[in-house]
């Protein structure tokens, strides 16, 4: 069994967003890159299932769709412990774009995790569209699941409320917190291993984008917060129903 | 040409996001000068139907396949872009909820669709085709250029508002023509969060961080939620101690919500807690830190005790409310 | 000349910092208060391979470079000094020796467990009547035929009740002096030995220190490095490479007060501005910059020479010395910055400062490092 975790390359979730003067694409200086905080939630469960696997499963690969400097990020990846690193030598346009590079090395997986959505550009699309594109199942808001042969139990969240469901192989599992309790820490070990395991580099192929960006812009800075002292909170819920009018 | 809007049900009850998204199509509709269509996926009664009316909706296509509440996202996928060639749509509206985004990428390339995901508001413009969406998680906007023909769009939640419009409503039913074997998902248990509000409906949310002190002083803060009609939810340490459930967990990693008003008790605001609630309308701080960063984001705070201040909280909305 | 760290050494750096701010800090102020050993983090950090970094793969280490130690110590003790000379003491004095001294069979038995965090090691060299001067061994180790038998007692002894592994330092021919020193490697659990109370310190509180008394210890005989006399050249020896790893914590401990102080600065608002905008403050902020940037470079700069296999023992000696002490003031201003605020146990930089004092005392106190390196100068 082999399984594939898409990695996104997206700016730390603390990182200040600035945009480059024409305000058409973000100002990367300064950035510090991290793994989409999904997918490697989705890596950290794909070892656990490898580890737990008694050999069923035989690698996890990761793969991503960006330009040279992603690969620490996949280097991070094959030093939490995936077998083999691949990348596709392009910009990450739009989701179908990216979706569209990945189809060609994504198929012979029985199991393949993405993210729900990446914290930069919050799309929400990739995962999906590639299933499509391989024409193969998926099941999204996924918290939790349990390999047992050729079945696959999943716990999803839903509107209203959660479910535990059964898939079968293959499938894309478009995973979101709780899949993993906490992203796994690379050890030493695996920081060294890193070096002898392979990272593939794949030319894109052509594909027309469909959605672009045209601009940015920062949302504008809030009125200064209005404070009420401690013992005269009734006042605040006053001031909420006949000032805000929200209650 | 038209919109078609995909409002979709839970237990044949559409949800508050449904009603939000029938306005949105009517209006998008009416800028595109096409009409707008509903589609319905699984059994729904006409009563509950007709409710679309309310909000604009003119024209129903009903697929009451049970099957559909297996919320198989394939087959959804596949009924909806079967749905919207019936209705010669090319836009066409989803929620942007666990099923809208499992669906929505899935339909877009069926339809060989632009996607843009989480959009609010109305487009600035139809020529190029021309949409606004968050990124950065609520840190930036973003205005999205669509380039296909078709496009799929997902509407952020509480980002347009509901607005009645009470016109006739023609049910038409249709099949999509789904078999059994379309039904890839088991369902082997559901547990259905009741008598609570949906973290995602809900018009008021009250949350609690790690200022809460431990899981055991949660009562308080359960009880102003009860009166106000509100939902709860929490920050993420307080969903990592286990104090709460993972499902209450708003941030970036979390829940995005944005209701009209959020309550923070005793949540310092860290900037991916902030990613998660900022497009609330109104935020309410209590944290006992005057320098806690929630304090920047709130529009209205108390330095002081969680403790002392939820209560007379309470005491005051009773009063509101009697 | 080149100043980037590898894309591994920035792996390391990110996995401590990970570690740190995600695990240390979660119970530091709690293990503060109550003295309690770190015995759950010492064991994650095993699992990391972060007790062993640098020893080679082929001993079950890490085989990581004394750069990337430096990183990772850095990170560690910006959150929690009082794990971090947990692994200091464990990587660069006890696994550090035993791995360049140690024979084939000590590596096997010894090392091992060690480098793969299954063990503690301790380093007894500070006596009562001494610290860190290792010529006036008042501990003996009488030789016996096959064994040794030891007497004395040694002082200030980081992880001497949690470690398994000691590396002793005793005199076995008092008139040789200094060449009459051995290093014996010795059980904890051998009859004989017995621990004083922990410690009850300023700083530094979760780790376990104690002084140990040995009566009438057997050791034998295969449990020395190297040959008869050694001991004080392999003291000298590893409290050179020690010193690395005390400077890199030192550093950790002044840049973790650094940051606290400066997003402090950048939050907390007088006279109608953020106190970063007062130059009283932001200029104190350069000044603890700048001296971060000057320790964090010679403590590289000392790693890059034992990874060079160049002499370090000066080199370390001044970033030691001058990490100690700007990890002193950088701490002292850190608490200045923020006012009450900083003299409560919440803000952290209170202890911060305890801990930075102890760096200035131990593994050879600032003035020691001061003759070493005059010593030199002076040759």
């Amino acid at each position: 069994m082999k399984i594939l975790v898409l990695i996104g390359n997206v700016p730390d979730t603390t990182t200040k967003i600035k945009f480059n003067s024409e305000k058409t694409a973000l100002d990367a200086s300064g950035v510090q890159w991290i793994i989409n905080p999904w997918d490697e939630l989705a890596l950290t469960r794909a070892m656990e299932l490898k580890e737990n696997s008694a050999g069923a499963i035989e690698m996890v690969v990761v793969a991503t769709v960006g330009r040279q400097e992603t690969e620490a990020t996949l280097r991070k990846a094959l030093a939490i412990g995936a077998d083999k690193a691949i990348r596709i030598d392009t910009e990450p346009k739009d989701g179908f774009y990216v979706a569209s590079q990945l189809a060609p090395v994504a198929g012979g997986y029985d199991l393949i995790f993405a993210g729900i959505e990446a914290s930069d550009y919050n799309g929400a699309a990739v995962g999906g569209m590639l299933a499509e594109l391989l024409g193969i199942h998926s099941i999204s808001s996924v918290s939790g699941l349990q390999l047992e042969g050729g079945q696959i139990t999943i716990n999803r969240e839903i509107d209203g409320g959660s479910q535990t469901v059964k898939m079968t192989t293959p499938l894309m599992a478009i995973v979101q917190k709780g899949i993993a309790k906490e992203p796994r820490i690379p050890a030493m070990r695996g920081i060294m291993m890193a070096r002898s395991k392979p990272l593939e580099v794949i030319p894109a192929i052509e594909v027309d984008v469909l959605t672009s960006f045209e601009s940015f812009s920062l949302p504008p800075a809030k009125a200064a917060c209005k404070k009420v002292p401690e013992d005269q909170a009734k006042t605040l819920i006053y001031m909420l129903r006949d000032e805000a009018k929200v209650l | 040409m038209s919109v078609l809007v995909y409002t979709e049900n839970w237990d044949g009850k559409f949800k508050k996001i449904s009603f939000e998204l029938a306005s949105y199509a009517v209006a998008l509709a009416e800028q595109m000068k096409v009409p707008a269509v509903a589609l319905s996926l699984g059994k729904v009664d006409e009563t509950e139907l007709k409710k679309l009316g309310n909000y604009g909706i003119e024209s129903i296509m009903s697929d009451t396949n049970e099957n559909y509440i297996g919320l198989d996202n394939q087959a959804i996928a596949k009924a909806v872009a079967i749905a919207a060639e019936k209705a010669g749509a090319n836009v066409i509206l989803i929620a942007h909820s666990n099923l809208g985004k499992a669906i929505a990428p899935r339909l877009s390339i069926k339809l060989k669709a632009g996607l843009v995901t989480a959009i609010h508001g109305l487009p600035l413009s139809l020529q190029p085709f021309t949409v606004l969406k968050n990124v950065f998680t609520n840190k930036a906007v973003g205005k999205v250029l669509v380039h296909a023909e078709k496009k799929v769009l997902t509407l952020a939640a509480n980002s347009f508002g509901s607005q009645e419009n009470i016109v006739t409503t023609i049910i038409n039913h249709f099949d999509a023509g789904l078999s059994n074997t379309d039904f890839a998902t088991k369902i082997e248990q559901t547990n259905k969060v009741t008598g609570k509000v949906l973290l995602s409906d809900a018009d008021i949310v009250v949350s609690g961080g790690r200022g809460m002190k431990g899981p055991e002083n949660w009562a308080p803060l359960e009880e102003l939620a009860e009166l106000l009609g509100a939902g709860t939810a929490c920050s993420r340490p307080v969903s990592d101690e286990g104090w709460r459930p993972h499902s209450e967990h708003v941030g970036q990693t979390g829940k995005m919500i944005a209701p009209n008003l959020y309550f923070a008790f005793g949540i310092s605001g860290a900037i991916q807690h902030l990613g998660g609630v900022s497009s609330s309308k109104v935020i309410v701080a209590v944290n006992k830190d005057p320098e806690a960063p929630i304090f920047e984001a709130a529009d209205y705070g108390i330095v002081g005790d969680v403790f002392k201040v939820i209560p007379q909280f309470i005491e005051a909305v009773k009063e509101i409310k009697s | 000349m080149n100043f980037n760290f590898s894309e591994e050494q920035i792996m390391i750096q990110q996995a401590a910092r990970d570690y740190a701010q995600r695990e240390l800090i979660k119970d530091v102020l709690e293990r503060d208060a109550t003295s309690t050993f770190p015995a759950q983090h010492v064991k994650a950090l095993s699992e990391l391979g972060l007790m062993g970094m640098m020893v080679s793969p082929d001993y079950d280490g890490g085989g990581m470079d004394t750069v990337s130690y430096v990183l990772a110590m850095e990170e560690l003790s910006k959150i929690d000094a009082g794990t971090s000379v947990i692994v200091s003491v464990n990587n660069s004095l006890v696994c550090f020796g035993l791995e360049k001294y140690g024979s084939e069979k000590q590596k096997e038995k010894y090392l091992k467990p060690l480098a793969r965090g299954q063990k503690i090691g301790a380093f007894l060299l500070s006596e009562p009547e001494a610290g860190s001067d290792a010529t006036s061994q008042r501990t003996t180790a009488e030789d016996k035929g096959d064994y040794y038998l030891v007497n004395g007692t040694k002082n200030w002894i980081t992880n001497a009740n949690s470690a398994s592994t000691y590396i002793l330092i005793a005199q076995t021919h008092p008139e040789k002096k200094h060449k009459g020193i051995n290093v014996l490697i010795v059980d904890k659990d051998s009859p004989g030995i017995s621990l004083g109370p922990h410690e009850d310190k300023m700083g530094m509180r979760s780790s376990d220190t104690h002084s140990v008394m040995f009566t009438d210890v057997k050791v034998p005989k295969e449990n020395r490095i190297r040959e008869d006399g050694f001991g004080f050249t392999f003291a000298m020896k590893v409290l050179e490479a020690g010193r690395i790893g005390i400077a890199a914590q030192a550093l950790g401990i002044a840049s973790g007060a650094f940051e606290r102080a400066t997003s402090y600065a950048k939050e907390r608002k007088t006279f109608g501005t953020t106190i970063g905008n007062h130059q009283a403050i932001a200029f104190k902020l350069a000044d603890m910059a700048v001296k971060i940037e000057n320790a964090r470079n010679l403590c590289l700069k000392a790693a890059w020479l034992k990874d060079q296999n160049q002499p370090f023992g000066v080199a370390s000696a001044m970033a030691k010395q001058y990490a100690a002490d700007i990890a002193m003031e950088v701490t002292t201003e850190a608490v200045q910055i923020h006012g009450g605020y900083g003299y409560v146990k919440e803000y952290h930089v209170e202890r911060l400062m305890r801990e930075a004092k102890l760096t200035q005392i131990y593994e050879g106190t600032s003035e020691i490092q001061k003759i070493i390196i005059s010593r030199k100068l002076l040759k």
